[in-house]
């Protein structure tokens, strides 16, 4: 069989979604930045969800995920993503709003917002993507920058004794009354991009039920800021990041998993 | 023979050359140009297309979309 046979429309399985817009992301090569950004519009898309779907974007390297995401958005200040997006979906109930955040901009900035959101469990999906640093800024240490792991503001390895451990913000907000479901996925290989998008359909899906807060944290690389190729860097997520971070659900239908 | 074929068709010009799709495929079918796309990126292309199976795990991974995946069953 030819290989034109086979390049068909009728024969298409697999393609970007119609819930992305035709903008080249600004990205950097390998980031899990754009996994994340798609894997989100096409649970977007395959709801049918698409005109009742609204985003807020923060500040961050996804501050321009408005220009990517072919859905209504708007865009909040640092770390004020979940009280934009609390307004929001008390004015309109019946639309799934959801928030992508950074772990500078959820972390650190937006810990008050982000935690008071989430304990008066506001009807959202927060999407968190943890990379454990300040990606657009120039590689700063976040609160979940790993022990040890240098950056350009720790050149030395971050010190616990000086700076405190790394934030585990989904176990943190698990407690809350008000989160529904809490997760944490990664996207840099295709099982995990596939469990993540599993994780997202079900967090939307909590949202048409108005179950309250849906918390997903993403583990992605930051080859950038990490000094790495994007392999490398995967490869050191999955070494590193995984050990302190593990994968998996951590509160499922507001009852905490052993 | 397998019981499916697939093929999949990169946009030269989304690509960023990352290489994340290499590992994940299965037939390893993928590999970089020595040429590069109008941004100086190497991009991906099939270096053995006959081996795809059209599994869809280069499109999942691929950060851009710049991956469209077509399969076919063989009978």
């Amino acid at each position: 069989m030819e290989l034109l046979d086979i390049i068909k429309p009728e024969n298409k399985v697999f393609s970007k979604t119609e819930a992305m817009t035709d903008t080249c992301l600004s990205y950097c090569p390998g980031c899990g930045h754009g996994t994340a950004h798609n894997l989100a519009m096409e649970v977007v898309a395959e709801m049918g969800i698409i005109q009742d779907t609204i985003g807020v974007a923060p500040v961050g390297c996804s501050v321009l995920a408005y220009d990517f995401m072919n859905i209504d958005m708007t865009q909040a200040a640092h770390g004020r993503a979940p009280a934009v997006a609390t307004a929001i979906s008390r004015l309109w109930p019946e639309k799934y709003v959801f928030t992508y955040q950074g772990d500078g901009d959820l972390a650190a900035i937006g810990t008050a917002e982000t935690i008071h959101a989430c304990n008066r469990g506001e009807n959202i999906v927060i999407i968190f993507v943890n990379n454990g640093i300040y990606g657009m800024t120039g590689g700063q240490m976040a609160p979940t920058t790993l022990k040890g792991m240098k950056s350009s503001t720790s050149p030395f390895g971050r010190q616990e004794e000086l700076t405190g451990a790394p934030i585990k913000m989904t176990e943190l907000v698990a407690n809350l009354p008000g989160v529904y479901y809490a997760t944490r996925q990664a996207v840099h290989t295709h099982k995990h991009a596939r469990k993540a998008k599993k994780a997202l359909k079900k967090a939307f899906e909590n949202t048409r039920l108005h179950k309250g807060i849906s918390f997903v944290e993403i583990v992605s690389n930051c080859n950038s800021g990490w000094k790495m190729s994007p392999l490398e860097s995967n490869v050191w997520l999955e070494e590193n990041m995984l050990a302190y971070y593990p994968l998996g659900d951590i509160k499922v239908n507001g009852k905490l998993k052993k | 023979m397998a019981k499916v074929k697939g093929a999949i068709v990169v946009d030269s010009e989304t690509c960023k050359g990352c290489e994340i799709c290499i590992p994940v495929c299965p037939e390893n079918v993928i590999r970089m140009t020595p040429q590069v796309n109008r941004k100086g990126y190497h991009y991906a292309y099939m270096e053995n297309p006959e081996a795809c199976t059209g599994c869809t795990n280069c499109g999942i991974v691929c950060p851009d979309r710049a991956i469209s995946v077509y399969r076919v069953k063989v009978s």
